[in-house]
């Protein structure tokens, strides 16, 4: 039916209809990712803040570093070592915190800002179905988010290592204890907690705020925190437990067990990541499917708030 | 082939029947006004026909289920569902990659050809243009789309008088041609009504009437009769009377021109006038209001 459907109407059109290019998924998504990140600049503009700040703070402290490093001549120069990596996975957690903070209000806001501001009508107007519009979305907070934090981590990173070694070359120390810094298998783990920890194993959550972007009205906040709220504080009336209260604190918590010691530095706590053989990720990403899944079916029905 | 048919379309909110069972036809190449007072069913219709609303009963736009394939059908569709609903983040210039990087049929030259015309420039944010300039970009976008229907859902609502002229003008100038069909509501009905080639009166949810522009000509005629053939006039079963300089106003369907020009001066009426005709005083009177 289709072929002899096309074969009529276009050889009916005068203007050479028929002879247009057809643009490939990939091309699309990728426009589609293209104006995720020109919508939310925040998603690179706010980690980059926080490692500018965070850079000019460890210039400033680094100025009496070789004052104190003089001071502990007497430790190990692994013991001096880790000082620094505990500064470095410092600068590491202050980036992850803020690219999830960034994941989450952009989760928010990615399928509410479309219907606040109408411009889902444009948006809709143009060929382009709304399964790939809401996974392009997820694309953000699942693969870019991650990816980005991971490569300003180490940029950042190198740049503290320089400063430092500039510094102590300068006050004619030895750079033995920078060596000790093992940055390489470090961002290794980095690279694997970011994409599997932050990425995939915390899937339900973003999964579960678009889905609330593309259904609330309005508060998107509050409809994403209250009901796992409400439903956490009526099991412990109705049953004495917090199964569920558990079940997202685990999730959230990954590497708990490392925030009790301190420390452990940062490749203890990043090296606790989930794998991807726990069968806990995939029952996640099974949910993050469905989450995604009813987004999808609530934008193709939703208009303008 | 029809561009638009539709069998028995329906949609209910709740209690509140938006469409109420309606059928319609729209052949290619057509330039179809559909008028009708807030709440009549316009914009669910139209939504409806954009892929954007389930419904009830049968619906196929170029051959095609537009609630099921919508962004297959988006390849030979185009609308502007409302006035400012560009996104006011967007900057000119991003607004034109984008539809050309998802939109095969886009004609990026032609979008900037449109533009070049205007004060609009590629730097700017929508949210720094006026509400005018974001019409003509939104336009310059969707004219530069070669689509085989174009949908327009009160396309200049709140816009100047300037900006409403120049619209119709390009729409006709630089677009149509044809073999394109498009689909148009206002409550300005006066600026559109030398455009179209159909009219449709829309009702809570009924088609009142739908009729080509010739057939309108050819069946509604108004007299403005002598009061001392005011009677004779009234036998004749006018479809409506109004007063108007003095004199009656009264409109007929399908009588003989020659039968009415004993009466008084006979014309063709106005769209609007037919409008308040069909429609009734109250609708007319909210017409009148918008």
């Amino acid at each position: 039916m289709s072929t002899q459907f096309n074969a009529i109407p276009e050889s009916a059109l005068a203007s050479g209809a028929g002879s247009y290019n057809e643009i490939s998924v990939a091309r699309r998504f990728y426009w589609l990712v293209k104006r995720e990140v020109w919508e939310s600049r925040s998603v690179y503009i706010a980690p980059l803040a926080v490692a500018a700040v965070i850079l000019l703070g460890y210039f400033v402290s680094a100025i009496n570093l070789p004052t104190r490093m003089r001071a502990a001549s007497g430790m190990t120069p692994m013991a001096q070592g880790d000082m620094f990596a505990q500064t470095f996975g410092t600068a590491a957690m202050a980036l992850m915190a803020t690219t999830l903070v960034v994941a989450a209000f952009y989760c928010l806001d990615a399928l509410h800002g479309e219907r606040r501001d109408r411009s889902i009508l444009f948006w809709k107007s143009l060929p382009v179905s709304d399964s790939m519009t809401v996974l392009s979305k997820a694309t953000i907070p699942l693969f870019l988010l991650p990816l980005l934090t991971f490569l300003i981590t180490v940029a950042l990173q190198i740049c503290m290592l320089l400063l430092s070694a500039a510094i102590l070359l300068a006050g004619g120390q030895s750079l033995a204890m920078l060596s000790h810094l093992s940055l390489g298998v470090t961002w290794i783990a980095l690279l694997n907690h970011l994409v599997v920890g932050h990425g995939l194993y915390y899937a339900p959550f973003y999964g579960w705020f678009l889905l609330v972007s593309a259904w609330a009205r309005r508060g998107t906040f509050l409809w994403a925190v209250l009901p796992p709220l409400a439903i956490g504080v009526l099991e412990k009336i109705l049953f004495n437990t917090s199964h569920f209260g558990d079940l997202i604190g685990d999730r959230f918590g990954i590497g708990g067990s490392a925030t009790s010691g301190k420390a452990t530095g940062m490749l203890a706590m990043i090296a606790d990541s989930p794998t991807l053989s726990s069968p806990g990720l995939w029952i996640g990403l099974i949910l993050t499917a469905l989450f995604l899944f009813a987004a999808m079916q609530l934008r193709r029905r939703q208009g303008p708030v | 082939m029809a561009c638009i048919e539709a069998r028995a379309l329906r949609k209910a909110f709740g209690k509140t029947v938006a469409l109420d069972g309606i059928d319609m036809r729209v052949e290619e190449g057509r330039i179809l006004g559909i008028i009708g007072p807030n709440g009549a069913g316009k914009t669910t219709a139209l939504n409806a026909i954009l892929g954007l609303t389930p419904y009830q009963g049968e619906l196929h736009v170029l051959g095609r289920d537009p609630w099921r394939e919508r962004d297959r059908l988006m390849r030979d569709v185009s609308f502007i569902a409302d006035v400012a609903v560009l996104p006011r983040w967007i900057r000119v210039w991003q607004a034109l990659d984008y539809v050309a990087g998802v939109h095969p049929r886009f004609d990026r030259a032609k979008a900037e050809g449109f533009l070049a015309k205007t004060t609009i420039r590629q730097t700017s944010k929508v949210r720094e243009l006026s509400k005018g300039m974001v019409a003509q970009l939104h336009l310059a976008l969707i004219l530069a789309i070669d689509a085989r229907l174009l949908v327009l859902d009160e396309p200049t609502l709140g816009l100047d008088i300037l900006y409403r002229k120049q619209f119709y003008d390009s729409l006709l100038n630089d677009y149509f041609d044809r073999s394109r069909t498009i689909v148009v509501t206002t409550h300005q009905v006066e600026e559109i009504e030398h455009v179209l080639t159909d009219l449709m009166f829309m009702d809570r949810g009924r088609i009142v009437l739908h009729c080509s522009m010739e057939e309108f000509e050819r069946r509604y005629l108004e007299v403005m009769v002598r009061p001392e053939q005011l009677d004779a006039a009234r036998a004749l079963k006018p479809l409506h009377e109004r007063q108007g300089l003095g004199r009656s106003i009264l409109l007929f369907d399908g009588i003989c021109r020659d039968t009415l020009s004993a009466l008084g001066e006979v014309r063709t009426p106005s769209i609007a006038d037919l409008f308040v005709a069909v429609i009734g005083t109250q609708a007319g009177q909210a017409q009148g209001a918008a």
